[in-house]
């Protein structure tokens, strides 16, 4: 047994992406010792490749804009589903969170009069994202980093020590939370480097891990996306709600294979780009909900008129929400109007001059020419959906962002509930900094309300680490990389945009077959940056996650957002009132109901009783009529 | 940042190999080499000689003596005066100017690059290692003095100015207006010398570059944007001008010597 | 339309190592990091390999391919022939942790050293007025991935160790270029350029700039101008003299 390094800190943060950073920046501005662990480098976290840009309802573009708007758009992308309480501040405090980044020294695209310029995206009313080219999520993390770098620019002069309040440990992995009775205590985790052993001591613990993708073969996440964070939180007891809600990507590279699922940004679609089939026809006229009926256009005219002329014309169905679209797509593919790849055709060549496309579309146009010789400013893009965001995740208090595990807190793509059944474009990196910031600040407030910190029983982490090394000590185990790719093929088969019941049960018996797979197998190699070891210890995350994924599938029986039941194909009022929230028993995943609490009267009386009527129960809705008359 | 307490031992991986380059990358240095190597030869020998420098009645002035204001230089060609005595042989009659336009391709942030490069070995080529043990850059003498580029781009200006005055001149002869294709190569050598200097980084520097908001600057701005495409280019006018300095020489020589007689289009 | 290719790659723990021989499947439409990736699942589970976005954006996988430095996730198989054997190393300037990974953490160190954004006091979040074309320049060193290749080939440190206290290298002098750009800035980072990170070590022999994946072109938009804006504050003598006799205090230009 080797020596264990061991650190002691106030909070420990778990992920250096947006969430994270600003979480930890957060609780450091409050005088906590602060410790943020990430997988990768500093500045490599998922938050890098987000594209299109971070709604906040600045009103720079549009002055009607304001977070009313912006929190309507919000819930119906969401399909109600949403924690009404995280879309209200969500909404509001999107703008000041945006530019507080810029007095922090990040540099977005302007408007003539100097301010931040904001750009259309899906499901959002009016031109409401801050971006920076096509390249916003670095100029978030950048951002970000650059200010922990300056805190800690700050901390050298008055400690003569950079490190000494806020720490960053990279590539460093978290592979269990510590617990002193019920309440966090610390950490567990590996130095990827050395492989040596590393336990934290903490009486709060961020998570701030990111999502879940990599259990799926099409998909737009990297390898960090193994749902680390989600499995903690269950392994530490919390619950996990939502999570059959996963956002396929309308658009995903499709070709050729090695990128297969590689992000196209929505901001093609934003900024003009259509979609068509083979027979070059713009089909999403003809998928238009009826929830959606009299928000856009019905005619081709009509559509392209809305780029000069928002106030008088409805927006293209090309930038309906991503569920809509990403299933449209995948209908047309089926009905064999796809293209020879199995996608349909992305197309912004014939809609702006190729000057334009480069400018405003610079590393959409660097990505298809270098990865698949396509010159997006004279061919179209061929585009299928791809595994992107899960909306579930652990279930938090909007206002503090703790879970129900004392000392534990989670902010970003870990969290759910925000986002409903389906996550608007753009609200993510939004998401990340309104929650990762409240995420810091709850954290710091509950250290502030502790008489004595908890601590880790010696026995818990001996346990971690013979968890953590059994791979490395079975001679001639099965290959963590088949397990992880035959998980891989599962889940994108079977609970993949489209799911039927006996499909789902199928997963479910092929998941527990993986786990005993999981359970034996082997990493050849030392413990020095052993890429294979890593997998097989991530293996038993991602199972945990595609367990909880297909158990609520099962379970919800209706079709809504990011989860389309072909045997029960309507959205039902009765299970919008209905959460899943997964909790782990053992080694399996059990589900219990919870009721989603209704809105407050202030906020559901922003929407018109026309629209509620799609949404809510009549017992809801006489409740509204009630209220209305009450205000009247 | 990374595990302090981490045993592994750390240096860099040891390749005994100086570059892994499969391709030719000795090429562009060797060109560079030779290219400028070949050009400084030519320029050393037609200055040194002293001869075949102009000719008269078409006026037309090699740029390498211009401007020519010594007694040792041709009735004709002085005609900025005569400023200076006789020359003794081997000294090149446009001596006044040629230390700074020397100075200014010297001390060019492209030239640098260039005879770095293929002169010095510092590096030869990306990720190809250089020869010398130690390397301190621009840090100090003598080539901290590289700093001083702008005060020969000033120079330079004045010295184009020089040459649009010869070139000009050469087209007023003693009937009046004139022109043959001395003239047009004179002309054209003009306009490239004019298109190197001002694509000059520090051009480019004085115009704009230096501020931080271009806003509130807008005519600044405008010749700004307009340097900086010319400064993409600078590498490209940076040969071409060599190119056509020679040339103009060689042709106003070979006019001069009667090897080559001038292709008349007026007068 | 599958081939298989030799690849030659390092394999080893700290500076120790050697070239092994690989052949390995390779098929249409794959990068250098797919192969690796191959290898990995097929011959050598332990071969160590950075990567997170494997389409250029966040500058994990660098490394070099043939000997020039490269991201394995952009370097597509179809530029090499199909006999020709692919040599794949760690960074060279770089101590190795293992196989291709590097230990990069000189450039977090030289990150830290630059002072951050430095905004005037009293300017309140939200009311920053800034229009485009101001922005545009430091845009472009903000594109920046750090992916390291310009640190790593820069002969400056690649060749000589011991330049590395002093050289903050490419990466680094370009975000002073970026904060000295920047409208709202007020710090003087010109003399510091030049003392503490290093700017006279570069000889604007553009390596830099040659292998920059985001195609930023670091010496002639930032190196260069950052030369100048430095002969302003030091070289220029009418500006020393004025500094000599009013002892005037940094100030950046308008
Ligand atoms: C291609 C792409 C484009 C996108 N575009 C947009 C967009 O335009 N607008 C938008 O709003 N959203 C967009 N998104 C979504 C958005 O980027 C993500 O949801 C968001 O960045 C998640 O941020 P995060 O802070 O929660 O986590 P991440 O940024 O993913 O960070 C996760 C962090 O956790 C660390 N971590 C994970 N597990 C462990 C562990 N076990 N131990 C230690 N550390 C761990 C990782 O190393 C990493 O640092 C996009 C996503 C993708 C993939
Ligand atoms: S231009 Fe300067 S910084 Fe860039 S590689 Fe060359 S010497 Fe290094
Ligand atoms: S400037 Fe270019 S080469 Fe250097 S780190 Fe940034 S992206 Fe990489
Ligand atoms: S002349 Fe080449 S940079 Fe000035
Ligand atoms: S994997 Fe992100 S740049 Fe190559």
């Amino acid at each position: 047994m080797t020596e264990i390094e061991r650190h002691s800190y106030d909070v420990v943060v778990i992920g250096a992406g947006g969430a994270g950073l600003r979480a930890a920046i957060e609780a450091r501005q409050q005088g906590k010792r602060t410790a943020v662990v990430c997988k990768s480098l500093f500045g490599k976290a998922h938050t890098v490749m987000a594209e299109g840009g971070a709604a906040a309802a600045m009103g720079n573009v549009n002055p009607s804009d304001n977070w009313q708007v912006h929190f309507r758009d919000t819930m119906r992308g969401g399909k109600f589903l949403n924690n009404w309480r995280m879309a209200e501040l969500h909404a509001q405090e999107a703008p000041d969170r945006v530019w507080e980044l810029e007095a922090w020294g990040a540099l977005f695209d302007r408007t003539k009069d100097g301010k931040i310029s904001q750009r259309n995206f899906g499901g959002h009313e009016y031109p409401r994202l801050a971006h920076v080219g096509d390249r916003t999520g670095l100029e978030l993390i950048r951002t970000l980093q650059q200010r922990v770098v300056a805190l800690q620019q700050e901390d050298d002069k008055l400690h003569g020590d950079p490190e000494a309040y806020i720490k960053v440990f990279q590539e460093c992995t978290v592979t269990r939370l510590l617990k002193d009775g019920d309440a966090i205590a610390g950490a567990f985790g590996y130095w990827r480097e050395t492989g040596n052993f590393i336990c934290f001591e903490a009486p709060a613990v961020v998570l701030a891990t990111g999502g879940i993708g990599k259990s799926y073969v099409v998909t737009s996440n990297s390898w960090e996306y193994t749902g680390d964070g989600h499995a903690l939180a269950l392994m530490a007891g919390a619950g996990l709600i939502n999570m059959e809600f996963i956002q396929f990507h309308p658009t995903g590279m499709v070709w050729p294979p090695s990128v297969r699922g590689i992000l196209v940004t929505e901001s093609v679609r934003g900024d003009g780009g259509v979609l068509r089939n083979s027979e070059g026809k713009r089909f999403m006229f003809e998928y238009v909900p009826d929830v959606f009926k009299d928000k856009y256009a019905t005619t081709e005219e009509e559509a392209d008129r809305w780029y000069t002329d928002q106030a008088n014309n409805r927006r293209p169905p090309e930038l309906l929400p991503r569920d809509e679209v990403a299933r449209a797509i995948n209908s047309e593919v089926k009905a064999g109007r796809g293209t020879p790849h199995g996608g349909v055709y992305l197309d912004v060549s014939t809609r702006m001059p190729a000057e334009e496309i480069v400018r405003r579309l610079p590393s959409m146009h660097h990505q298809f020419k270098e990865l698949a010789d396509v010159d997006i400013t004279r061919e179209p893009m061929e585009v299928g959906p791809t595994c992107h965001y899960i909306m579930g995740g652990v279930e938090v208090d909007a206002d503090t962002g703790a879970a129900s595990v004392p000392g534990l807190f989670a902010a970003g793509e870990v969290s759910g509930g925000m986002h409903g059944s389906n996550r608007l474009g753009g609200n993510s990196l939004s998401d990340l900094l309104v929650f990762g910031r409240r995420a810091g600040a709850g954290a710091a407030a509950y250290v502030d309300g502790l008489t004595a910190r908890p601590k880790a029983p010696e026995e818990a982490v001996r346990q971690a680490e013979a968890e953590a090394l059994a791979p490395l000590e079975r001679e001639g185990g099965e290959n963590p990389y088949t397990v992880h790719h035959e998980l891989q093929q599962t889940m994108n088969d079977l609970v993949g945009i489209i799911r039927k019941a006996d499909e789902i049960s199928e997963a479910l018996g092929a998941i527990e077959k993986l786990k005993e797979r999981a359970g034996v197998t082997g990493a050849a190699g030392g413990r020095i940056y052993n890429p294979g070891w890593h997998l097989a210890i991530d293996l038993r995350n991602m199972l945990l996650v595609s367990e909880c994924v297909a158990k609520a599938a099962l379970l919800r029986e209706e079709s809504r957002g990011g989860h389309t039941r072909d045997d029960f194909p309507g959205m039902s009022p009765e299970w919008r009132r209905k959460l899943l929230v997964c909790r782990l028993d053992g080694s399996t995943v059990n589900i219990e109901e919870k009721v989603q609490p209704s809105m407050r009267d202030d906020l559901i009386t922003l929407f018109e009783r026309d629209e509620l009527k799609k949404y809510l129960t009549e017992a809801e809705l006489s409740e509204y009529d009630a209220l209305v008359e009450k205000e009247a | 940042m990374a595990a302090t307490t981490s045993e592994v031992r750390k240096q860099r991986a040891q390749i005994g190999v100086r570059t892994l380059r499969g391709d030719r990358w000795w090429l562009a240095p060797l060109g560079t080499f030779a290219g400028l190597t070949a050009w400084l030869l030519y320029a050393l020998i037609r200055t040194a000689t002293q001869s075949n420098y102009w000719v008269d009645g078409y006026n037309y002035l090699s740029p390498f003596s211009s401007p020519c204001v010594s007694a040792s230089c041709a009735e004709g060609a002085r005609h900025f005066g005569t400023w200076l005595p006789e020359f003794p042989p081997l000294i090149p009659l446009g001596i006044l100017v040629l230390p700074f336009l020397l100075g200014f391709r010297l001390t060019c942030y492209y030239y640098r690059k260039a005879y770095y490069r293929s002169f010095w070995l510092s590096p030869p080529a990306c990720a190809v290692a250089e020869p010398h043990s130690k390397y301190t850059g621009e840090t100090r003498f003598p080539l901290i003095a590289q700093n001083l580029h702008r005060y020969f781009f000033y120079a330079a200006l004045v010295v184009s100015l020089i040459n649009t005055y010869d070139a000009v001149y050469a087209f007023f002869g003693k009937n009046g207006f004139q022109m043959g294709l001395g003239n047009l190569i004179l002309l054209g050598n003009v306009i490239m010398l004019w298109a190197y200097t001002l694509s000059c980084h520090s051009c480019r520097h004085i115009t704009a570059g230096r501020l931080n908001h271009f806003s509130r600057h807008p005519l600044r701005y405008r010749m700004w944007t307009w340097i900086s495409k010319l400064n993409a280019k600078h590498m490209q006018l940076a040969w071409i001008t060599l190119g056509t300095l020679a040339l103009t020489d060689a042709y106003i020589g070979l006019v001069a010597a009667d090897v080559l007689p001038d292709l008349r289009f007026f007068n | 339309m599958g081939y298989k290719a030799k690849f030659r790659v390092w394999r080893g723990e700290g500076g120790d190592g050697r070239l092994e021989d690989f052949t390995v499947e390779v098929n249409e439409g794959e990068v250098v990091l797919d192969v690796l990736h191959r290898l990995q699942a097929t011959q050598t589970p332990d071969l160590a390999v950075r990567w997170n976005c494997k389409a250029g954006k966040c500058g994990s996988c660098s490394m070099e391919i043939n000997g020039k430095p490269r991201l394995g996730c952009m370097t597509r198989m179809s530029t090499f022939t199909e006999d020709e054997t692919v040599t794949v190393t760690p960074l060279r300037t770089f101590p190795v942790i293992k196989d291709l990974v590097t230990d990069v953490s000189f450039n977090y160190q030289k990150a830290r050293e630059v002072p951050s954004f430095t905004p005037p006091a009293g300017v309140k979040p939200g009311e920053y007025r800034m229009k485009q074309v101001d922005v545009e320049r430091s845009q472009e060193f903000r594109k920046c991935i750090e992916c390291f290749l310009c640190n790593n080939v820069c002969h400056v440190i690649r060749d000589h160790e011991e330049n590395k206290p002093n050289f903050s290298g490419p990466r680094f002098l370009m975000r002073i270029a970026e904060l000295d750009m920047h409208p709202y800035d007020v710090a003087d980072r010109k003399q510091a350029a030049q003392d503490q990170h290093g700017l006279g070590y570069c000889n604007i022999t553009k390596c830099c700039t040659e292998v920059c994946p985001e195609h930023i072109k670091i010496t002639d938009n930032a190196l260069i101008p950052l030369k100048e804006r430095v002969v302003d504050r030091r070289y220029d003598p009418l500006v020393w003299l004025g500094d000599k006799i009013f002892r005037r205090r940094s100030e950046k230009t308008s």
